[in-house]
């Protein structure tokens, strides 16, 4: 049986964690905006982006750029987007459990942002070929090296396609891990909406202008696929940073809750130990008094 | 008849607003659009950008990037575009330093990546010296 004293040092302690718990709560409902919002101003640039890319569909031939082929090799390259930090929940964990559950190929490189899923993968012995640290938040400025590289690897031909997975962001409470293609492009979808965007209108080539290509058509879009994918992977980037911050939020909010429960039953219980302590001294007092009569 | 000007990078919408008259840095050398411009769609490389509105002249540094000309409208699509007046000369001289160290570190043909994300780290630098030194000069 605890003393009382033992009990309120812990009903202490708990306090202490619950109060932090709500911190990281907080600051995760926060940083989950800004990621959010960050992901919304990014918008207007691949709307954009996808008018001039419908425009281009119709004037450049397509099948000239290799981007749009398969690799020669049999690998696969996969860039997996987990979080920095522990503490949310089952995210980064369900995302792996998907990459493992998956047929990938039969040969398979990975590339990682985020320290979680590199050490992950390196505990499972895959094979690791990059891993880029990426701040919070995430600057565009960090995601070109990134997407430079994958589309390096990829243009050596030693790899069939690239592939990212990551978590997609589609409500607070709802993440899904995808793995989507990122190489080759595949030109039915290309200017289209892609599928972890929440909203986005179709462009109608018939709406869009008789537009000139200087200095060719096959020059700008060899010059704008390489931005579509580097856009294209900041996007995804930002859709698993909202769900890391949304995910934590999620799970803190849990910790707190459960921490607000035990101190409850935690007081309970002190205070019936209290009231059992207080009710044997006044037997023993009256019992005392009752010898002496 | 003024042009509405809009510069875009994956981060945020930069500029949005009417102007007179847009001179960029386009890959076939520098182009003034005027308003009822054909449309035209052509490729940017990282250099200064002038817009002409009522009369004054602004410069920004851009970087690489994407242009959508119509009559009416000019789209910059950049993955940098920073106002000369927001350029602080003395940090980006710094990150010029320490991308041209970084690049006679990195040897090339071993880590062809770095190299190309450090060259391009130069182009946006130098773009953006460009920008303010030479606005100084006026």
């Amino acid at each position: 049986m605890p003393s009382t004293r033992d009990i309120r040092r812990r009903i202490k302690s708990i306090k202490n964690t619950a109060q932090i718990t709500k911190a990281m709560q907080l600051v995760a409902a926060a940083k989950m905006k800004k990621a959010q919002d960050q992901a919304a101003n990014g918008r207007s640039y691949a709307e954009l982006m996808n008018k001039i890319l419908v425009a281009l569909k119709g004037s450049a031939e397509e099948g000239s750029h290799p981007y749009f082929a398969e690799g020669k090799g049999n690998r696969t390259l996969v860039l997996v987007i987990t979080s920095d930090k522990g503490l949310c929940g089952a995210l980064n964990t369900n995302l792996l459990r998907k990459l493992v559950n998956t047929d990938l190929g039969p040969e398979v490189d990975f590339v990682t942002i985020g320290r979680k899923g590199a050490s992950s993968l390196a505990r499972l012995k895959k094979s690791l070929k990059a891993d880029f640290p990426i701040k919070d938040p995430a600057a565009y400025s960090m995601i070109r090296p990134v997407g430079q590289f994958l589309q390096d690897q990829f243009l050596t031909g030693e790899y069939r396609k690239v592939l990212v997975a990551f978590n997609n962001f589609i409500n607070t409470v709802t993440l899904e891990p995808a793995i989507e293609q990122l190489l080759p492009v595949n030109p039915v979808t290309l200017g289209g909406k892609r599928d972890f965007e929440e909203t986005h209108t179709e462009v109608d080539p018939a709406s869009l202008p008789d537009y000139e290509f200087e200095p060719s058509a096959n020059e700008v879009f060899a010059a704008v696929l390489p931005q579509y994918v580097n856009g294209t992977l900041y996007q995804m980037v930002l859709e698993g940073r909202a769900s890391e911050h949304s995910s934590r939020m999620v799970a803190m909010k849990n910790a707190t809750d459960n921490a607000k429960q035990i101190i409850k039953d935690l007081t309970l219980e002190y205070n019936k130990l209290r009231q059992a302590a207080i009710t044997n001294e006044l037997l023993e007092i009256t019992t005392a008094k009752m010898a002496l009569e | 008849m003024p042009i509405q000007l809009e510069i875009v990078t994956p981060e945020a919408r930069i500029y949005s607003d009417e102007v007179d008259s847009v001179v960029l840095p386009g890959t076939e050398g520098e182009m003034g659009i005027l308003p009822a411009h054909a449309p035209l769609v052509t490729t940017l490389k990282p250099g200064e950008l002038r817009l002409m509105k009522s009369g004054k002249e602004t410069s920004m540094a851009v970087g690489e990037g994407l242009v959508e000309v119509t009559g009416t409208t000019t789209r910059i699509l950049t993955d940098m575009a920073i106002h000369a007046d927001d350029i602080d000369e003395k940090a980006v001289d710094e990150a010029l330093a320490r991308a041209k160290s970084a690049l006679e570190t990195l040897k090339p043909g071993e880590n062809d990546e770095e190299v190309a994300a450090t060259m391009a780290a130069i182009q946006r630098a130098t773009a953006q010296l460009h920008v303010k030194r030479r606005r100084r000069t006026i």
